[in-house]
């Protein structure tokens, strides 16, 4: 057992910082991987407009880019910049910093290259809407980011906040858990608004009459897909910001801990499936545009039975952070 | 960190309670938006059943939603209960 302080600060910034790359390259990859297919698909169907194909695919390639490149900022920043006063909840919190920043990076980067794909094949199908198509991947992929924001947000807080005055016995537990709670949770939401973007792109290329109730459906069921990732980030502020009373039990780290995990795992799902629901109603919203306030009403339904694992995935939370 | 043996079985059952409602959720959430995305599909199509749609969606979604239930009521023995 190494008692040098400052080795385990440098050690958890390290591994905080390959947690936090390592994880976040995966998501912007699939990303980017996706539209870059989309992107050939469109030039083979329409080799004349390969150059618009080409720069819609650049543009949204940049988006989806922007989540891992929130992770290589966290990951640099942790590796050279110094921590005035070394303790041992500083690499609790470093840690829990790479983790939260890697996992948030995962969901936006593959959500961000559904709109971009959808866009490149719309564009090869309906030229003369491209503008129209651009600024609908635009919002459309700047809402996939809001998760991946957030886990910056929140890995920036444990890199730069000084908890070194709490009792390292548990709040080592609640800091990570405050990292896993927002970074497994924006897996879901990140992906989930990238579908519901995916399919407004395609449904403006296929209608563009359509364009504004189809805009309205994705925004509103983007933003029911993005719940989970506020829960785990409210879970993760409980977690940074409530004062714990020193207990060297094993069981107060560990309930923290768990705290994080079940709203951080609880998120994912909910997210995913309340983008799959917004999918739907999108892609119908731009085929049958009679039937739009129909259509928004049962995806709503839907998503408020798809979203109840995430509330039960809360409450377990609430109760292990205030409870037991 | 002194640690005893009843202090490692209530710290077992508070991790597993978080991880058994995390991991549970997921297939509930994923599933239940399928199902709902394949009724937005069904209504665009045929927009005069929508009841009926959204009735076979719920009792869907309600079946689909049990092993959600089946892990907060583990998550919530493991707390309170044992």
């Amino acid at each position: 057992m190494i008692n040098d302080v400052q080795t385990w600060v440098s050690v958890a910034a390290f591994t905080g910082a390959g947690l936090a790359m390592g994880f976040g390259a995966i998501g912007a990859a699939i990303g980017e991987g996706y539209t870059a297919a989309q992107a050939n698909f469109a030039v083979s169907r329409n080799t004349k407009l390969s150059g618009e194909v080409f720069k819609s695919m650049l543009v949204g390639q940049a988006i989806a880019e922007s989540a891992s490149i929130f992770a290589l900022v966290i990951a640099v920043l942790m590796l050279f910049y110094k921590m005035p006063g070394a303790t041992m909840i500083k690499a609790a919190s470093l840690f829990g910093a790479g983790l939260c920043m890697g996992l948030g990076a995962i969901g936006s980067g593959i959500g961000s290259g559904y709109p971009a794909g959808q866009a490149c094949v719309g564009l090869s199908r309906q030229p003369a809407v491209g503008n129209k198509l651009m600024a609908n991947m635009l919002i459309g992929s700047a809402v996939c980011q809001t998760p991946a924001i957030f886990s910056m947000v929140v890995a920036l807080m444990l890199i730069f906040l000084d908890f070194s005055k709490a009792p390292l016995f548990p709040t080592w537990a609640a800091l990570i858990g405050a990292g896993l709670s927002t970074g497994m949770a924006a897996i879901g939401s990140g992906m989930g608004g990238g579908f519901a973007a995916g399919a407004s792109c395609e449904g403006v290329a296929r209608n563009p009459e359509t364009a504004g109730p189809v805009t309205t459906t994705m925004l509103v069921g983007q933003a029911v897909a993005q719940t989970p990732s506020i829960f785990g980030l409210l879970i993760s502020f409980i977690l940074m910001f409530k004062t714990f009373p020193e207990s060297i039990t094993f069981a107060a780290s560990a309930g923290l801990l768990a705290a994080g995990i079940s709203t951080g795992f609880g998120g994912i799902g909910p997210g995913i499936g309340n983008g799959w629901a917004a999918e739907g109603a999108v892609r119908w919203v731009a085929r049958n545009v009679e039937e739009s306030g129909q259509l928004m009403r049962i995806m709503l339904v839907g998503q408020a039975v798809s979203q109840s694992t995430a509330i039960y995935a809360m409450v377990v939370s609430l109760c292990l952070i205030f409870v037991v | 960190m002194a640690i005893e043996g009843a202090d490692i079985v209530k710290a077992a059952a508070y991790l597993g309670a978080g991880i058994s409602m995390g991991l549970g959720a997921i297939g509930p959430g994923v599933g239940e938006g399928m199902a709902a995305a394949k009724t937005c599909e069904a209504i665009g199509k045929n927009p005069k059943e929508a009841g009926l749609l959204t009735r076979t969606m719920l009792v869907g979604q309600a079946v689909s939603e049990s092993t959600g239930i089946y892990s907060l009521v583990i998550s919530l023995l493991l707390l309170f209960v044992v």
